[in-house]
C-alpha cells in the first residue's frame, strides 16, 4: 500500500529518460486514417529497456494502432518512432528485434506447430537444421515440446496462443508486442498464460508492450501502465507499478494488488469520462 | 523445461488434447455400408436394365442388354482402345495446360489490380463464348484437328481454375499477411509460404471442376470439329456407331466415357484429399 501512493497518479513524466535506457520512443505521433478517424494525436511515449508496459484504455483509444505503428505496420501520419540504439534495416525497422503476438493466434492451419514457429527464421534464411534446437527450446519454454508435430486444429485456444508466443520469441527479439493476446480466452487459461508470460519476461529480460482493456491483467503483469484516452487517442496517465511481492497466485489475492487495481481503475474511469466529454 | 511448464503441458494434454485429437469414430458396420450401399444400388439398376431387355424382348438395335455391352466392350476393344487413348490424351493434356495456365495467370493477376483490370475481360469473354460456336472457326485457323480439340478443352477448363485461384490467392488471412510483413518477407516468400498454401482448398475445387469439364469439352469439341482415321476419339466412335445403328458399340463407348469420368473424379478427389486432409475443414469430419 505504501509503495503505491496517489502521487503516482499524476501524469508523471517517464521515470528515466536517459538515452541509454530507452529502447523505443514515439515522438508526437499522430495517426489519421483515410476514413477521417484521428486514432492518435500527438502521442509521446518512451519505452525503457526491460520494462513490462501495459497500454490500457477503452476501445477506440488507439492503443492497438500505437502498437502497430511501433511494429512498423503502418506509418504515423506525423511524428516519428525512434530506436535510439538499435541497428535499423533498409526499411527503417530494427532488424529482427520485434516479436508480435496478435489478438488471434494467427497460425498457418496447413503447417505443423514446428513449421509455424520456424516461419520467422525461415523467412530470414535460417536452415531447418540450424533452427531446430532453437524451435524446440522455445516450444519447451511455453510447455509445448511434445506438440511440435501437431496441427493447429488439434490444439485448444490456449495452446494455439502459446504457439503464437513461441513464434514471436523464436527470433530472440528485444521487444515483444502483444495486442490483447488473451482477450478471447477463458479466465483460467488466461491466468495461466499470464503467469507464463511473466516467467518468460523475467527469464529473458525482454521488453514487453502489452495492449489490454483489462485492469486486472495489466495490474498483475506490468511494472508500468500507460492509461490512454479516446477521441483523440492520447496518453492520459502513466503509472509505475511497484511491488515488493512476487507476482504469483498469492499476489492476486493480496491487499497490495487490490490497491493497485483500485488506482488503475480510477485512472481508467477518468480517461473514459474525459474521452466521452471530448467527443 | 521448468516444473511449471511441465505441469502446464500435462494438464493441457490431459484435458484439451483428448478432446481435440479425435480418432476415427466410424464403426466397422458403417464403413462396410458406405461401400456396400452404392455398389448394391448400381448393381440393382444394371439388373433391372437386363431384366427389362430380357422380359420385353427389346431388340439390340433399340437398346442393348448390359451383358451385350460388356461383350462388345471386349470384342470391339481393338477399335475402342485407341479412341479411348486419344480422348484421354486430349483431356489430360488440356487439364494440365489449364492448371499451369490458370494458376500461372492467377499469380500474375493478383500482383496488381491494374494487371487484373487489363486482363480479366479477355478471360471472361473466353468463358462466356460457347466453345461449340467457335470450334468451327478454330478448325480454319488451326489446321490440326487434335490441336483444335485440345484448344477447346483447354478454354473450357481454364476459366474455372483461373477464377478459383484468383479468389484463393486473394482470401489470405490479413493477420498472417501482417505477420509476413513484420518478418520482412519478400513478395516471393509471401507467395510460396503463404498465398499458395492458403489457396490450396480453392485449387482442389478448381482441379475437380476442371477435370470433369475438360473431359466433357474434349467430347463436345470432337462432335463439333469431327475427326477421322487414326486420330479419332471416343466421341467419333459414338457418332459413327450411331450412324451404323451399332448400338452395342455406342453403349460400350459410352461406358468407357463414364468410367473415364469417374476415374478422373476419383483421382482429383484423391489429390484434393491428400492436399487438405491434415488441416482443412472441408476434408475433416465434424467432431461431435
Amino acid at each position: 500500500m505504501l509503495a503505491l501512493t496517489d502521487t503516482t497518479l499524476a501524469a508523471a513524466p517517464a521515470t528515466d529518460t536517459a538515452k541509454g535506457r530507452v529502447l523505443v520512443s514515439m515522438r508526437n505521433v499522430s495517426k489519421l486514417f483515410s476514413n477521417g478517424t484521428l486514432a492518435l494525436k500527438d502521442m509521446t511515449l518512451n519505452v525503457q529497456r526491460g520494462e513490462f508496459l501495459s497500454l490500457l484504455g477503452p476501445s477506440g483509444c488507439g492503443k492497438s494502432t500505437a502498437l502497430r505503428i511501433i511494429a512498423g505496420l503502418g506509418e504515423p501520419s506525423t511524428g516519428s518512432i525512434d530506436w535510439p540504439s538499435s541497428q535499423l534495416d533498409s526499411r527503417g525497422k530494427p532488424k529482427g528485434d520485434i516479436g508480435f503476438v496478435f489478438q488471434e493466434p494467427t497460425l498457418m492451419p496447413w503447417a505443423t506447430v514446428f513449421s509455424n514457429v520456424y516461419l520467422p527464421l525461415r523467412l530470414s534464411g535460417v536452415s531447418k537444421s540450424d533452427a531446430r534446437p532453437r524451435i524446440m527450446d522455445v516450444l519447451a519454454s511455453v510447455g509445448l515440446a511434445d506438440f511440435h508435430k501437431a496441427y493447429p486444429r488439434e490444439l485448444s485456444g490456449g495452446m494455439k496462443m502459446r504457439v503464437s508466443i513461441a513464434r514471436a520469441l523464436v527470433t530472440k527479439p528485444k521487444l515483444l508486442l502483444m495486442d490483447e493476446p488473451f482477450a478471447a480466452l477463458d479466465e483460467i487459461t488466461r491466468q495461466k498464460l499470464n503467469d507464463d508470460v511473466l516467467r518468460l519476461w523475467r527469464d529473458s529480460g525482454i521488453t514487453v508492450i502489452f495492449v489490454t482493456h483489462s485492469v486486472f491483467e495489466s495490474a498483475f503483469l506490468s511494472n508500468r501502465i500507460v492509461v490512454m484516452r479516446a477521441r483523440p487517442g492520447q496518453v492520459y496517465s502513466d503509472l509505475p507499478i511497484k511491488t515488493s511481492l512476487t507476482r504469483d497466485s498469492h499476489y492476486r489475492t493480496s491487499e497490495e494488488y487490490r490497491a493497485t487495481t483500485d488506482t488503475v481503475s480510477r485512472a481508467l474511469q477518468e480517461a473514459i469520462e474525459i474521452g466521452a466529454a471530448g467527443k | 523445461m521448468s516444473d511449471a511448464a511441465t505441469a502446464i503441458k500435462a494438464s493441457e494434454a490431459g484435458t484439451d488434447s483428448a478432446v481435440a485429437i479425435v480418432a476415427s469414430r466410424t464403426s466397422v458396420t458403417e464403413r462396410i455400408l458406405r461401400v456396400v450401399i452404392p455398389v448394391a444400388m448400381v448393381a440393382l439398376a444394371i439388373g433391372l436394365w437386363q431384366l427389362h431387355i430380357t422380359v420385353n424382348n427389346v431388340p439390340h438395335y433399340i437398346m442393348p442388354a448390359p451383358l451385350t455391352v460388356v461383350t462388345t466392350l471386349f470384342t470391339d476393344w481393338p477399335t475402342l482402345y485407341p479412341s479411348l487413348l486419344v480422348t484421354l490424351r486430349v483431356t489430360l493434356l488440356a487439364l494440365a495446360l489449364a492448371l499451369i495456365g490458370g494458376v500461372g495467370l492467377a499469380i500474375i493477376l493478383v500482383q496488381s489490380k491494374w494487371i487484373e483490370l487489363a486482363i480479366f475481360p479477355f478471360a471472361v469473354i473466353l468463358q462466356v463464348t460457347p466453345m461449340i460456336a467457335i470450334a468451327p472457326l478454330l478448325i480454319i485457323y488451326i489446321k490440326d484437328p487434335q490441336t483444335v480439340l485440345l484448344t477447346c478443352a483447354f478454354i473450357v477448363a481454364f476459366f474455372p481454375i483461373l477464377s478459383n485461384m484468383v479468389a484463393g490467392l486473394k482470401s489470405v488471412d490479413h493477420n498472417l499477411l501482417n505477420l509476413f510483413e513484420l518478418n520482412g518477407a519478400s513478395r516471393w516468400q509471401t507467395l510460396i509460404y503463404l498465398k499458395l498454401p492458403s489457396s490450396l482448398p480453392y485449387f482442389a475445387a478448381a482441379l475437380r471442376i476442371g477435370g470433369g469439364l475438360s473431359l466433357i469439352a474434349a467430347v463436345v469439341a470432337e462432335f463439333a470439329v469431327g475427326s477421322a482415321g487414326r486420330g479419332s476419339g471416343l466421341a467419333f466412335r459414338l457418332l459413327e456407331s450411331g450412324y451404323r445403328l451399332n448400338y452395342p458399340r455406342l453403349y460400350a463407348a459410352l461406358v468407357l466415357l463414364m468410367i473415364t469420368g469417374v476415374a478422373i473424379f476419383a483421382l482429383t478427389s484423391l489429390i484434393s484429399w491428400l492436399l487438405l486432409h491434415r488441416w482443412h475443414e472441408s476434408a475433416l469430419k465434424r467432431e461431435n
